[in-house]
């Protein structure tokens, strides 16, 4: 190793004090957070607030008869009581979702799913409130409903959105049936099928990632207020992406966007639940601004999991064509995708089936179809990315699924099948065949590594013994060795294919420092725990040379940050955090200016030195940042503006693709259905690492969700359409003691298109987790003959799969 | 409805208010006594967000009435700092093992971290996840949560925690 010298030992203080990317630095949050000084929507306070809750429907399908308000009027501190009546002169009973469709904020006619909103009660506190909503009476006629999507379509199928029944084209095209919302086709059908004809091998499977719900622990809620003086409203509440939020508020309701004021505090966690826009939030901005009073609204717990966005519920066919020596050549799938009672997804406008086209995965694949038939059902619409970009979930689950039939059916290794077909390190930027170009990647040497780090040849050897030991009747224990090789697609994205309500899906950075070198930088994302405080902060901290302590973030108001679209889909590192550095570096740029005036040299004469521009050749002679900063508001040099500050919107030029190795070692009790994760390794690359003990932490936490989504987790209904355990009694989230302990690992594969070579991390864990979960069970029960294995593994399903396989005969 | 006077003891204070007898003890903390630490996360007693100390008790805020607490003594997240104002071993544990991320459950952890940590001075992992099963994090998958408890068995009792080091 080479000897340091004092001038690299002085310049690594130097670099250390200033806490910028690659360090484990603390989080500036949790100072406030561990004290109990968090400010939750919630927490927040006005004088004279009044309560929203509302009245909801026990059926999943009945026509409104009547609805009586006059009891809840009658309770005293009950102030008022809006129904679909009263909001359909203002045009306010149907509201516009983010995927073209309208969605009933009160029902008028008609309820679509059990606990859709009918009435909402305004009352002095929130006891007070909830009395009222046990006073409204209203009158239902049932009618029958549709749970199984794949009677959506029947011909006798009743029709469920008669607001919109004879409107045979949809926002993304024309429909089929009533019930149908779009169909969405993607690939060369024509040599798709062409290669299926004549495959050695093929295999088709369905697939079923099942309805569940990103269910944050602080659940989502609002505060309106309007002055009705100023004529200005505003809005406090649980927004991933506030302005986007003030932008459809001022479309429904009119009011010009600049006289709404969109506030997002601090966030109880969101996984998407809290990016679309809910009956709950316009009901309080219409009580404001009749009673000129703040309103506040908070959904309870089983308001959250049975109506504010599930996740999933996509019914997957999905087909694999090989050669004998497990090449694979073409890929084909269908997804009939359960939306709900309305198309309330929140993917980018030209996009109804989000990235579902990822599906080809991290494989070179030549040729591929996908198509996606949305339809309407009795249940809750949403349809949201819980943890994950949009749709990915879903798709990296039907090709990592597929991969292992498909390696069962070659009677291959699925590892060797996967290094076989893996897109090679030479081929990026990479052309899928459903049309993405992948960025960078080396997905050999990631295998290869987790392969070594979990020791793959001794695991298989292990579970082939035990399986005879199991066949000998010495054990009732299985093994299952699950394996996950995923590719996300995050960052969204370019302009030229997406959108949010016709807004490009830019985001935003403003970065401005004061005379003593202080910085306030504020964006247009919005952290729920992703702790963007501390990160961003890095990041100015090694593109300026200000100590990252010295760096406050500011997200989440309007008013003050420059317009972005929010933070979901693992986006806020791709496109946020390349506007910081690009805002950064205009500011830089400037400085150098400041400084060839102050060292009286040519600019080209300087260079940087982690925290200061130097003469080159000179290094004693330099200026600090921060004395370039007092310089730019003390004595400019002539013919520049004063200050040292920067705005940048950035536009990704493309998406970022991250994506790992997870492994998850599994044993099972056939008997009692009960499955241990005896170990589970989780190799991500996600290019520049920003702050690895964060980083850590997202894959900890993404993983232990997807822990929660194979092993248990799911939003049933029964065939009346009545949600099945929508309360933390049997929605399972997992505890400390049934969360396996996680190991981490990496590789850096930096983006070649992000200005710091970051990908974004915090959906990975949960994208690859999920299949990995899921492939270890139906590994463990392979031997059997348990053929596909749906999920949720919960003990229950893995007894009831054990009985018909006749395992306790 | 008729209000109730009840008057308790919080973080070392008396305080005196007047309850309905249904008011839960999270409201009257929250929105009377304006701390604002204790979270509501389930309304079942599943998530454990409210949970403060009563009486030398863990208890979830939100399954308990206000006037249950009548005359108790009762400490919330606000309470724990140390009396010089800078963070306690727990709180400084959490923050030092990034043991939080959205911040949500973090009160309610801490807080029956801290009552862990008197009945069971030195805990065992096991020890920790079971004494912790009553309060749910979406965020962090426990690991570290784990880690931070160490942490401060750790500093309370002046033994090693090597991945403090880090």
């Amino acid at each position: 190793m080479n000897q340091q010298t004092p001038i690299d030992i002085e310049r690594s203080e130097r670099t250390d004090k200033l806490q910028g990317m690659g360090c484990k630095r603390k989080r500036v949050e949790d100072i406030r957070f561990t004290q109990g000084k968090g400010n939750y929507v919630d927490d927040i306070k006005l004088p004279g607030m009044l309560f929203g809750d509302f009245v909801r429907s026990p059926h999943a399908h009945a026509r409104i008869i009547s609805i009586d308000t006059t009891r809840a009027k009658a309770l005293p501190g009950v102030i008022a009581v809006l129904t679909a009546a009263d909001l359909k002169p203002l045009g306010l009973h149907y509201m516009p979702t983010l995927a073209g469709d309208v969605q009933a904020v009160l029902a008028e006619e008609k309820v679509l799913f059990q606990n859709q909103e009918v009435a909402f009660v305004i009352a002095e506190d929130r006891y007070i409130a909830a009395d009222a909503i046990e006073l409204v009476d209203v009158v239902y006629d049932a009618l029958p409903c549709i749970v199984d999507p794949y009677k959506s379509m029947s011909p006798d199928a009743p029709i469920l959105r008669e607001d919109i029944k004879d409107k045979m084209v949809g926002a993304h095209g024309p429909r089929k049936h009533p019930n149908h919302i779009f169909e969405w086709q993607i690939g060369d059908q024509k040599a798709t099928d062409e290669v299926f004809s004549k495959a050695d091998v093929t295999i088709k499977e369905m697939f079923v990632d099942h309805r569940t719900h990103p269910s944050p622990l602080e659940t989502c809620q609002c505060i309106a207020s309007m002055d009705k003086i100023k004529g200005e409203l505003t809005l406090w509440g649980t927004f991933q992406a506030p302005h986007v939020i003030r932008t459809v508020v001022s479309l429904i309701s009119g009011l010009p966007e600049h006289k709404i004021h969109v506030i997002a505090p601090d966030i109880g966690g969101g996984f998407g639940n809290k990016v679309g826009v809910y009956s709950g939030y316009v009901c309080s901005v219409v009580g404001s601004i009749v009673l000129g009073k703040p309103v506040k609204w908070v959904e309870d717990r089983m308001e959250n999991l049975s109506t504010t966005s599930f996740a999933r519920d996509y019914h997957m066919t999905t087909e694999l064509a090989a050669t004998n020596e497990g090449k694979i050549l073409a890929m084909r799938v269908h997804v009939l995708a359960d939306h709900g009672a309305f198309d309330a997804c929140a993917d980018p406008s030209k996009w109804p089936a989000g990235f579902m086209n990822i599906c080809t995965g991290s494989y070179d694949i030549p040729v591929a179809h996908l198509s996606v038939d949305g339809v309407y059902t009795n249940k809750a619409s949403g349809g949201v990315a819980y943890r994950c970009s949009f749709r990915v979930t879903e798709a990296v689950f039907a090709i990592e699924r597929a991969v292992e039939v498909l390696a069962h059916k070659l009677g291959m290794d699925s590892a060797e099948l996967r290094m076989k077909n893996f897109i090679k390190p030479e081929q990026f930027p990479y052309r899928a065949a459903l049309g993405w170009e992948y960025d960078s990647g080396d997905y050999p040497t990631a295998m290869k590594k987790a392969m070594e780090a979990i020791n793959y040849k001794q695991l298989r050897q292990e579970q082939a013994e035990k399986r005879e030991a199991f066949r000998r009747g010495e054990t009732r224990e299985i093994m299952g060795i699950g394996i996950s090789f995923f590719t996300e697609i995050v960052g969204a994205g370019p302009s030229k294919n997406c959108d949010i309500l016709g807004v490009a899906m830019f985001d935003s950075a403003e970065i401005r420092i004061h005379p003593t070198g202080s910085i306030i930088a504020r964006m247009g994302t919005k952290s729920q725990g992703q702790g963007h405080e501390t990160t961003y902060a890095q990041i100015i901290a090694t593109e300026l040379g200000i100590p990252a302590d010295d760096i406050m973030i500011e997200e989440g108001n309007t008013d003050t940050a420059p317009y972005g679209l929010g933070t979901y889909g693992s986006r806020s590192t791709p496109v946020a955090g390349a506007a910081i550095a690009v805002a950064a570096r205009k500011i830089k740029a400037k400085a150098q200016m400041i400084a060839a005036h102050m060292l009286e040299v040519h600019e080209d004469d300087l260079e940087w030195d982690v925290d200061r521009f130097r003469v080159k050749g000179l290094p004693e002679k330099f200026k600090t940042m921060k004395e370039i900063a007092w310089s730019a508001y003390n004595s400019p040099p002539p013919n520049l503006e004063a200050g040292l500050e920067a705005v940048n919107y950035y536009e990704p030029p493309n998406m970022t693709y991250p994506f790992g190795a997870y492994f998850c070692v599994m044993d099972i009790d056939v008997d009692t259905g009960v499955a241990k994760t005896r170990r589970f390794y989780a190799l991500d690359d996600c290019g520049t690492r920003i702050n690895p003990m964060i980083i850590e932490g997202q894959v900890h936490g993404g993983l232990t969700e997807a822990f929660a989504c194979a092993m248990g987790q799911e939003i049933r209904y029964d065939e009346m359409g009545n949600v099945m355990g929508a309360s933390f009694m049997d929605f399972f989230l997992p505890t400390a003691v049934e969360t396996p302990k996680w190991e981490t690992d990496y590789t850096v594969t930096p983006s070649p298109h992000h200005p710091i070579g970051a990908k974004g991390v915090g959906e990975s864990p949960h994208v690859g987790g999920v299949p990995c979960f899921s492939n270890a069970v139906n590994d463990a029960y392979a031997f059997l003959g348990a053929g596909n294995v749906q999920m949720p593994h919960h003990p229950w399903r893995l007894w009831e799969l054990g009985e018909s396989l006749g395992l306790y005969k | 409805m008729p209000k109730k006077q009840i008057s308790l003891t919080v973080n070392g204070r008396l305080v005196e208010g007047l309850v309905e007898p249904r008011t839960l003890l999270i409201h009257f903390i929250r929105e009377q006594l304006n701390l604002t630490g204790a979270h509501i996360g389930c309304d079942t007693g599943h998530c454990g967000a409210c949970t403060v100390e009563m009486d030398n008790m863990s208890v979830k805020s939100c399954m308990t009435f206000a006037l249950q607490a009548d005359g108790s003594n009762i400490t919330t997240i606000e309470g724990v700092a140390n009396p010089d104002g800078t963070l306690s071993a727990l709180q400084e544990g959490f923050r030092m093992m990034h043991g939080l991320q959205c911040g949500y459950c973090t009160p309610g952890m801490i807080m029956r971290a801290h009552r862990l940590l008197q009945e069971n001075p030195n805990p065992t992992e096991t020890e920790i996840r079971y004494g912790i099963a009553g309060n749910l994090c979406r965020c962090t998958g426990y690991v570290n949560i784990v880690k931070a408890i160490q942490y401060a068995a750790a500093k309370i009792n002046g033994t090693a925690f090597p991945e403090a080091a880090e």
